[in-house]
């Protein structure tokens, strides 16, 4: 395989090689980043973490919009804002950091996350200088707050199919709005609506900037919901609501072109936004293990909560790796298009767009792990995980949201893989030569030369190309024998989906790792040599357990059986001693109390 | 007004306290410094007076170049100027001497600072400046209000409260709540790097004290619970045991 220099596209990860020194690493972000993540850090430590029963008991409807001004005063409202609509203007990597840390924050995270991302992009991103003067500098600073309104009743995952209709008034001036929207976050204190309509009997939604002052906009009550309760959640109704025609949002029918490109931006922040409360989750269950005494002991003195401990921090690394390599990659392709010249809004977009499968896998991947990890924090905490007095309970109850909003997992899943197949139809990556490659190989003798292994990470590199091979030869022959009907075997998508998330977040890991030796030295980095090692061990299990489904699917006679035996030389690694590597990385976090790695 | 805040670089209170060198030395491997706490107060007050008064203010730290991003971070809150006396702060005299000779060179009429650190807690620099200075020195301040050339102070004091004035210029050893603590926002954040910063070498080099070694506390021992109705034995263990009777 080819190494490359930091031109990678989109979905490349998995034909080529990445050098460590290619990828941006959590702990290489600058003191200035560090200080307005410790703010941001300090901002949800002092205004919300002693006040999430009140945020969540939505007793006093005058808090979350308290809390909300202050983030808007201290700056965290505005930090994808360039700074002439009153922002920071920081870069894409900084305000992955910020949703990182405001993860921490509960129901607050959504709130922010509803209005920093999907709320004000679309105005930053498809506004005209007239809307973007307007509504930007009251929306970055939190004057005032917003909502987008996309979902319907009957329009879920299918959101193109949405009933709302805008309908042109008799003198030309308004569009008046009339529907239904469901799950609208931030509905409840919103000054402005994104929404998304229909107009006449377009094919495509249309999208409208909405202000509450307008008029026709009625709510029903707070959804009660299984978890984010402190996070405003309404149904919206709109009866003729006059919106003016100045007020549409880029082009007729170009909504849901917008909706999915600022969905794009939401899911690689959304990666990024469950790390605080994975590390939050994962150093209280630190906490409580060495405080909870059983048998005369702590229970961080028992292998099998060690093993937990360890796991809640190899999968939590792991995400932080690849939601920042992603993040940079984008970064990197946002500057190298501005430097060619391009607009900044379209640059944005063009750059999140490119690397759009990493965007769904840092969505999948982060709220799995995020899911996996609350999961765990509560088997930690026994039966004290179950009380609602102790935060596990919440943080389980607010982590199930995030495989199911900005798209639900399985839809992302079916995305990644659909966009891959697409882009190497247009040969835009190009995955069908490789994968000829691959069949071949499957039919000679296999290679008897001994790999040198005494560099660092040279065995882990050679077992993640293989892996790479294995996705090449399933998704190459499920593209070859099903065609277009691949999109009806969702359970093959699903499959690939999930051997291409563990290749990425498995590749993420060993390059952090690899990288941070760079930088500090072997000895000092010992831990994140052995979560890369027991990620990626874990991660070719379950590339073989997914392949193997989606061989036995497609497959059969002597096809399958040469596959088979493909899959086997491929997924074949040394055996690592997880139980020794997990019980040492949970030695070190016991010693330091808290996730101690970013 | 020319308002001074000194802020010392101190281990983040959670930290892990551990020495090396034969138990001469702090072990800063691994170790997040911060603000000292009460530095952070007389800063966040400095800045309201700042904007009250229209003041200019400037903080400064003794230390070497590690308190960097400490004294950054104090510009983040909305210090206009930093210096740093490049040395690191070896005791108490030591650092009274550079506060007191920037102080001089520079005019500086108020001059605030925490009512201790929080790593040697020696709570003895404000007496110091004060003395070297022939300044009145003012410690712990919980309330500070500046009218025309006086100070009005209010300070805890055993069973009650003790109200205080005095001239400029002064030092004042602060603590909360003499003002709101802050936290620095992004735009503060981001003009840090544009203020100045200068780094000054220190007046004299040495102190009048070292240190000969740390100790750290012994571990808590575990709870006994005694029954309430057996107060002879909880007599007993705090005699014998505890041996705090």
């Amino acid at each position: 395989m080819e190494t490359i220099k930091k031109s990678i596209n989109g979905g490349e990860f998995l034909i080529k090689e990445t050098a460590a020194e290619d990828i941006f690493i959590f702990e290489e972000f600058s003191e200035e980043q560090k200080m307005m993540a410790q703010a941001c850090q300090d901002f949800v430590d002092t205004e919300i973490t002693p006040r999430i029963e009140e945020i969540d008991s939505m007793k006093n409807p005058d808090l979350v919009p308290q809390i909300f001004k202050k983030a808007g005063e201290l700056g965290l409202l505005g930090i994808s804002v360039p700074e002439v609509f009153g922002g920071m203007g920081m870069s894409f990597n900084t305000s992955m950091l910020i949703a990182d840390i405001i993860g921490a924050a509960g129901s607050f995270s959504t709130t922010y996350g509803a209005h920093t991302g999907i709320g004000t992009l679309p105005i930053l991103y498809y506004g005209t200088e007239d809307q973007k003067n307007k509504y930007l500098p009251k929306l970055a600073t939190g004057q005032w707050a917003a909502c987008y309104c996309l979902t319907e009743p009957d329009a879920g995952s299918d959101a193109n199919s949405g009933k709302t209709k805008a309908t042109l008034s008799a003198d030309g001036k308004h569009y008046v709005l009339n529907g239904q929207k469901m799950w609208i976050s931030n509905a409840g204190f919103a000054d402005l609506f994104i929404v998304f309509a229909k107009i006449e009997d377009d094919k495509n939604l249309t999208a409208f900037i909405v202000e509450k002052s307008f008029g026709g906009i009625t709510m029903n009550e707070e959804e009660k919901k299984m978890g984010i309760k402190g996070s405003s959640t309404r149904q919206v109704f709109f009866n003729d609501c006059q919106v003016p025609v100045e007020n549409m949002l880029s082009d007729r029918q170009n909504g849901f072109k917008i909706a999915v490109n600022i969905l794009n931006i939401g899911r690689v922040k959304l990666g990024a936004g469950v790390l605080g409360g994975v590390r939050t989750v994962t150093s209280l269950a630190i906490k409580y293990s060495t405080e909870r005494k059983q048998f005369g002991v702590s229970i961080n003195t028992f292998g099998a909560i060690k093993a937990k401990l360890a796991e809640m921090a190899i999968r939590t690394f792991a995400t932080e790796a690849l939601c920042y390599r992603a993040g940079q990659d984008i970064e990197d392709r946002i500057n190298s298009l501005i430097a060619e010249g391009m607009q900044d809004s379209e640059a944005k977009l063009k750059g999140v767009e490119q690397f759009a499968i990493e965007c769904a896998i840092a969505k999948v991947h982060g709220s799995e792990v995020l899911d996996y990890v609350v999961d765990q924090g509560v088997q930690v905490y026994g039966g004290m995980g179950y009380s609602a007095d102790a935060p596990m309970e919440r943080a389980y109850r607010d982590a199930r949201i995030s495989r199911i909003y900005e798209g639900t997992n399985e839809i992302n899943r079916m995305l990644m893989v659909g966009m891959l197949l697409k882009r190497a139809m247009k040969g835009e990556v190009n995955i069908f030569e490789p994968a000829m490659a691959v069949s071949k190989e499957l039919t000679s003798v296999p290679s008897f030369e001994s790999l040198d292994t005494s560099t660092l990470f040279a065995a882990e590199k050679d077992v993640l190309n293989k892996l790479k091979k294995v996705f090449l030869m399933v998704g190459g022959k499920a593209a070859m024998s099903l065609q277009d009907r691949i999109e009806d075997e969702q359970e093959v998508m699903m499959n690939l989906a999930d051997v291409m998330i563990e290749i990425y977040a498995a590749e993420s890991a060993i390059l952090r790792a690899e990288k941070l030796v760079g930088l500090r030295g072997e000895e000092s980095c010992q831990q994140q040599i052995a979560m890369a090692k027991v990620y990626l061990s874990e991660a070719a299990e379950k590339i073989n357990i997914a392949a193997k489904e989606a061989i036995a699917s497609f497959t059969s006679g002597d096809e399958q059986k040469v596959m088979l035996m493909g899959l086997k030389r491929f997924t074949k690694m040394d055996l690592v001693d997880t139980k020794s590597l997990r019980r040492q990385i949970a030695d070190f976090m016991i010693e330091k109390g808290h996730y101690p790695f970013s | 007004m020319k308002i001074l805040v000194c802020i010392t670089h101190v281990p983040d209170t959670t930290s892990k306290i551990q020495f090396t060198e034969n138990n001469t030395q702090f072990d800063k491997n691994g170790v997040q410094f911060i603000i000292g706490p009460y530095d952070d107060y007389a800063l966040a007050r400095a800045v309201e007076l700042k904007e009250q008064l229209g003041a200019s203010l400037t903080v400064m730290n003794v230390g070497e170049s590690d308190s960097d991003p400490t004294l950054r971070k104090a510009l983040a809150i909305g210090a206009d100027d930093a210096i740093r006396v490049n040395a690191f702060p070896k005791d108490s005299l030591f650092v009274a001497n550079q506060i007191a000779h920037i102080a001089k060179s520079n005019g500086y009429e108020l001059i605030l600072m925490g009512r201790e650190s929080i790593d040697f807690n020696g709570g003895m620099v404000h007496g110091m400046v004060g003395e070297l200075l022939g300044m009145p020195s003012i410690s712990p301040v919980m309330k500070l209000e500046v009218e025309g050339d006086t100070v009005k102070m209010s300070r805890e004091i055993e069973g009650g409260k003790e109200y205080v004035e005095a001239k400029l210029p002064l030092i004042a050893g602060c603590q909360e709540p003499i003002a709101e603590w802050k936290i620095p926002n992004m735009r503060g954040i981001m003009s840090a790097r544009t203020k100045p910063f200068s780094v000054v070498e220190p007046v004299v080099e040495e102190g009048n004290s070292r240190v000969i070694s740390y100790e750290l506390p012994p571990a808590k021992a575990g709870v006994k619970l005694v029954d309430k109705d057996n107060v002879e034995e909880l007599v007993r263990l705090l005699k014998n045991e505890a041996k705090v009777l």
